[in-house]
C-alpha cells in the first residue's frame, strides 16, 4: 500500500493532461489537429485505465485500456482522417462564439464541475477520487464544443470526446465497468461513428456542404 | 428457451433480411419473423404467468411482470406494424421513393430494433439496458432519414445527436448507480444487476442515488420525449416512413419510460423520499401541457400525432410518477391502449397520406368518401386516443384522474384544461379530412387496414372490459413498481 500515493500522483497527473487536451480541443480551428488531439486524449485515457488496474490489480482493466488503444488511438482517428480526406475539409469555419469567450466559459464549467463532484469525491474510497471532477469537466467542455460547432465532422469529434470525459469518470469513479457492459458501449460507440460517416455523405450529397446550419430548417412555425 | 427464441428470432430475423430484404418475399418474411417473435413472446408469457418471475442464464436475464407484458406488447406492435409495412412499402416503393437497397436495410433494422427493445426490456443489467437502449436510436436513425430528402436528413441528424447527447446523459447515471452499488456489492458484475440493487436498494447511498436520477432521468427522458427534450421527436415521426413512427411511438417511448421507471424504484428505496416521483410528476405534467398548447398549431398530420404522443408520454410518466395503487395500474394500463392506438391512427394516418399524396392537413380532404375504412380508422383512432369512452384511454385518463384528485389535487386543473385543449386541437382537425369533399387517388397495392381494426379493438374492449388475468397482472406488475 505504500505505492499508492504515487499511483495516484500518476493518475491524477493524467487527469490533469486530460482536461488540457478538452481546453486545447475547444480552440483548435483545424479539423486535421482536432482529430489528433481525440487521438491524445484516447492514448491518454487508455494509459489511466492501464495504471488504475495495476495500481488496483484488476486485469479486466487491462482488457479495457486495450480495447480503448485500439478503437481510440488507431481505428477512431483513422476513420476520422481517412473520412475528412475523402469529403475533402479542412477548416472549420468560425465557432458561434469567439475562442477567448469560450474559454471563459469552460472555466466556469469546469468550476462547476467540481462543485457537483464535491460531494461524491467525499465518500469514494478509490485511490482516484480527486478526478472525478475532471471527468465531469471534460464531459461539459466537449458537450460545449458540440453546441459551438459549425461543421459536422467537429459536432461529432465533441461527441465522441464526450464519450471519453465518460469512459473515464467509469474508470476514475468506480474502477471501471464491467467487462460485459464496457464492450457494448464501445461498440455501440464504433456503429455510432460507421453511421456518422455514413451520414456525412448522405449530407453532403444532399447540401453539398457539411455545415450543419442546411439542418436548422425544421423549426415549429 | 422461451426467452432464447424471443431474442434470437428477431436477431436472426436482422441478418437474413440483410441479405435478402430487397427481394420480392421480404415483405412477407419480414412479418413471418415478427410472427415467430410473437409467438415466442406469448410462450414466455404463459410461463411467467404460470411459474411467476424467473431469472436465466446466471442472472443475465430475469422477467417479472411489469417486463413481461411489455414484452408481450412490443412483439404483438412489432407483428402489426410488419404487416401493415408490408403494402405501405410496396406502395412507396412503387411511387419511386426507395431503392432495393434501401428496402433491405429497412427490413434488416426493422427487426434489428425489435430485437434491441425486447433486449432493454429482459435485461437484468442496467448497463446492458443502456446499451441496448443506444442500440435502438442507432438502428432507427438511418430509416428516419430513409427518403434521403433534406428535411429527412436534418430530422434523422437532429434525433442522432440529441439522443445520444441524451443517452450519454443516462450513461453517467449509470456510472452513478454503479458508484453506489459497488460500495454495497462489491466490484464485479452483480454490482448491476437490477435485482441484486433492487434487494440492497435501502443501504444505497442516497446523495449519489439522486444525482444519479437526474443525469437518468434527463438521459432516457430526452427518449421517452419529455418536454423540454422532446425536439427530436416530432420531427423523428414526421419525416421517417409511417412504419417506423408507428414503432418509435408504441414501442421506443415505452421502453425508454420503462427505463426510467427501473431506475426510479432504486432510488426511492434509497433515498427514501419522494424526490424521484416529483421529478417525473413535474416533467410529465410541463410535457402535458407544452405538447396540447402546441398541437393547435400543426400542419402536418404525422408531426400532430407525434406531439400527441409527447403529451401521453407526459401522462404516464406523471401516473409513474405520483406512485400508489391506483396511480400505476393508470398508468400501465395507459402504456398499453397509448401504443395500441398510437400505432393503429399512424397506420391509417400513413395509407391517407399515401391516398392525398401529402402529409400536410389542408390538403387531406373527404377519406370517408373515398375510402370508408381508412376515414373509419381514422376517426375513431383520433376519438379514442383522445379518450372519449367507452375506449381504454379513457378508463385509464379517468383513473388516473381519479388518483391526481387524491393524491395531487393541485396537478388537476392543469391535466384537464390540457386534455380539453388537446381535444379540441386534434378533433378540430381530424373531422374535415375525414368528411368533406374527397381529394384521393388510388393506391397500387390494397391497403393494410385489418391491424387498425384489431388495435383498436382491442383497446374498446379494454375499455368496457379488462380481462381478470390481464388486471392481476398489471396488479402484479404496479406493487412491484409501486
Amino acid at each position: 500500500m505504500t505505492s499508492l500515493p504515487l499511483w495516484s500522483q500518476l493518475i491524477n497527473l493524467f487527469a490533469a493532461l486530460l482536461l488540457l487536451l478538452a481546453f486545447a480541443m475547444l480552440t483548435q480551428r483545424r479539423i486535421l489537429s482536432l482529430i489528433r488531439l481525440f487521438a491524445a486524449q484516447g492514448f491518454v485515457l487508455a494509459l489511466s485505465t492501464l495504471v488504475v488496474g495495476y495500481a488496483t490489480d484488476q486485469p479486466d482493466l487491462y482488457k479495457s485500456a486495450g480495447i480503448t488503444f485500439g478503437l481510440k488511438v488507431v481505428v477512431l482517428p483513422w476513420f476520422l482522417h481517412w473520412l475528412i480526406r475523402k469529403l475533402n475539409v479542412q477548416w472549420d469555419i468560425e465557432a458561434v462564439i469567439n475562442i477567448p469567450v469560450q474559454m471563459l466559459i469552460g472555466i466556469a464549467l469546469v468550476i462547476f464541475a467540481f462543485n457537483l463532484a464535491a460531494p461524491i469525491s467525499e465518500i469514494a474510497g478509490t485511490v482516484t477520487k480527486s478526478t472525478l471532477g475532471i471527468a465531469i469537466a471534460s464531459v461539459l467542455l466537449a458537450f460545449l464544443m458540440m453546441i459551438t460547432r459549425r461543421k459536422a465532422v467537429s459536432q461529432v469529434i465533441g461527441f465522441l470526446a464526450m464519450e471519453n470525459g465518460l469512459f473515464f469518470a467509469a474508470t476514475s469513479a468506480t474502477y471501471g465497468m464491467p467487462l460485459v457492459v464496457e464492450l457494448g458501449i464501445l461498440f455501440d460507440v464504433l456503429v455510432a461513428s460507421l453511421i456518422f460517416g455514413v451520414f456525412f455523405f448522405h449530407i453532403r450529397e444532399t447540401f453539398e456542404s457539411l455545415d450543419i446550419h442546411h439542418l436548422e430548417k425544421l423549426k415549429e412555425r | 428457451m422461451e426467452l432464447l427464441l424471443v431474442l434470437g428470432v428477431p436477431f436472426a430475423g436482422g441478418i437474413v433480411l440483410a441479405l435478402w430484404g430487397h427481394r420480392q418475399f421480404a415483405p412477407e418474411l419480414n412479418s413471418g419473423m415478427s410472427l415467430l417473435t410473437l409467438l415466442a413472446a406469448a410462450g414466455l408469457t404463459g410461463r411467467v404467468i404460470a411459474d411467476g418471475p424467473m431469472l436465466v442464464w446466471d442472472r443475465a436475464f430475469f422477467v417479472d411482470p411489469f417486463n413481461v407484458f411489455l414484452v408481450a406488447l412490443t412483439a404483438f406492435v412489432a407483428f402489426t406494424t410488419a404487416l401493415f409495412s408490408r403494402p405501405y412499402m410496396r406502395i412507396e416503393a412503387h411511387a419511386g421513393k426507395l431503392s432495393p437497397n434501401r428496402l433491405r436495410l429497412y427490413h434488416s433494422m426493422f427487426q434489428m430494433f425489435t430485437f434491441t427493445m425486447l433486449l432493454a426490456l429482459l435485461t437484468n443489467n442496467v448497463g446492458i439496458l443502456w446499451v441496448a437502449m443506444e442500440a435502438a436510436t442507432l438502428t432507427t436513425v438511418l430509416l428516419v432519414s430513409l427518403y434521403r430528402t433534406p428535411a429527412s436528413l436534418e430530422a434523422a441528424w437532429k434525433y442522432f445527436i440529441l439522443c445520444g447527447v441524451g443517452i450519454a446523459q443516462a450513461l453517467f447515471g449509470t456510472i452513478l448507480l454503479y458508484f453506489a452499488a459497488e460500495k454495497v456489492l462489491g466490484p464485479g458484475g452483480t454490482a448491476l444487476l437490477w435485482t441484486d440493487l433492487n434487494q440492497v436498494k435501502g443501504q444505497l447511498e442516497p446523495t449519489v442515488m439522486s444525482l444519479a436520477f437526474v443525469f437518468l432521468l434527463v438521459g432516457y427522458g430526452t427518449k421517452v420525449g419529455l418536454a423540454p427534450l422532446h425536439n427530436w421527436l416530432p420531427d423523428a415521426h414526421a419525416e421517417g416512413p409511417t412504419p417506423i413512427s408507428a414503432v418509435l411511438s408504441g414501442l421506443l417511448l415505452n421502453v425508454a419510460l420503462y427505463a426510467v421507471v427501473r431506475a426510479k424504484v432504486l432510488v426511492e428505496g434509497a433515498v427514501g423520499t419522494h424526490f424521484a416521483g416529483n421529478l417525473m410528476m413535474g416533467f410529465g405534467l410541463l410535457s402535458v401541457v407544452v405538447a396540447a398548447f402546441l398541437l393547435s398549431r400543426q400542419k402536418d398530420i404525422k408531426r400532430l400525432f407525434a406531439y400527441s404522443s409527447v403529451e401521453h408520454m407526459g401522462l404516464m410518466s406523471f401516473a409513474f410518477g405520483m406512485g400508489g395503487a391506483l396511480a400505476t395500474f393508470a398508468g400501465l394500463l395507459h402504456m398499453t391502449v397509448h401504443s395500441l392506438t398510437k400505432s393503429a391512427i399512424f397506420f391509417a394516418v400513413g395509407h391517407a397520406a399515401q391516398k392525398s399524396g401529402t402529409q400536410v392537413m389542408g390538403d387531406i380532404r373527404g377519406l370517408i368518401e373515398s375510402n370508408p375504412t381508412i376515414g373509419w380508422g381514422l376517426m375513431v383512432g383520433s376519438l379514442a386516443i383522445l379518450g372519449m369512452p367507452p375506449f381504454g384511454v379513457f378508463a385509464s385518463e379517468f383513473m388516473l384522474l381519479t388518483a391526481a384528485m387524491h393524491e395531487q389535487p393541485w396537478a388537476t386543473p392543469f391535466l384537464l384544461t390540457a386534455l380539453g385543449v388537446a381535444f379540441a386541437a386534434i378533433f378540430g382537425k381530424v373531422q374535415p379530412m375525414v368528411f368533406g369533399a374527397p381529394t384521393a387517388k388510388r393506391l397500387p397495392h390494397p391497403p393494410a387496414l385489418i391491424p387498425v381494426f384489431v388495435h383498436l379493438a382491442i383497446v374498446l374492449m379494454l375499455g368496457l372490459y379488462i380481462p381478470p388475468y390481464l388486471a392481476e397482472w398489471y396488479r402484479q406488475a404496479a406493487a412491484l413498481i409501486g
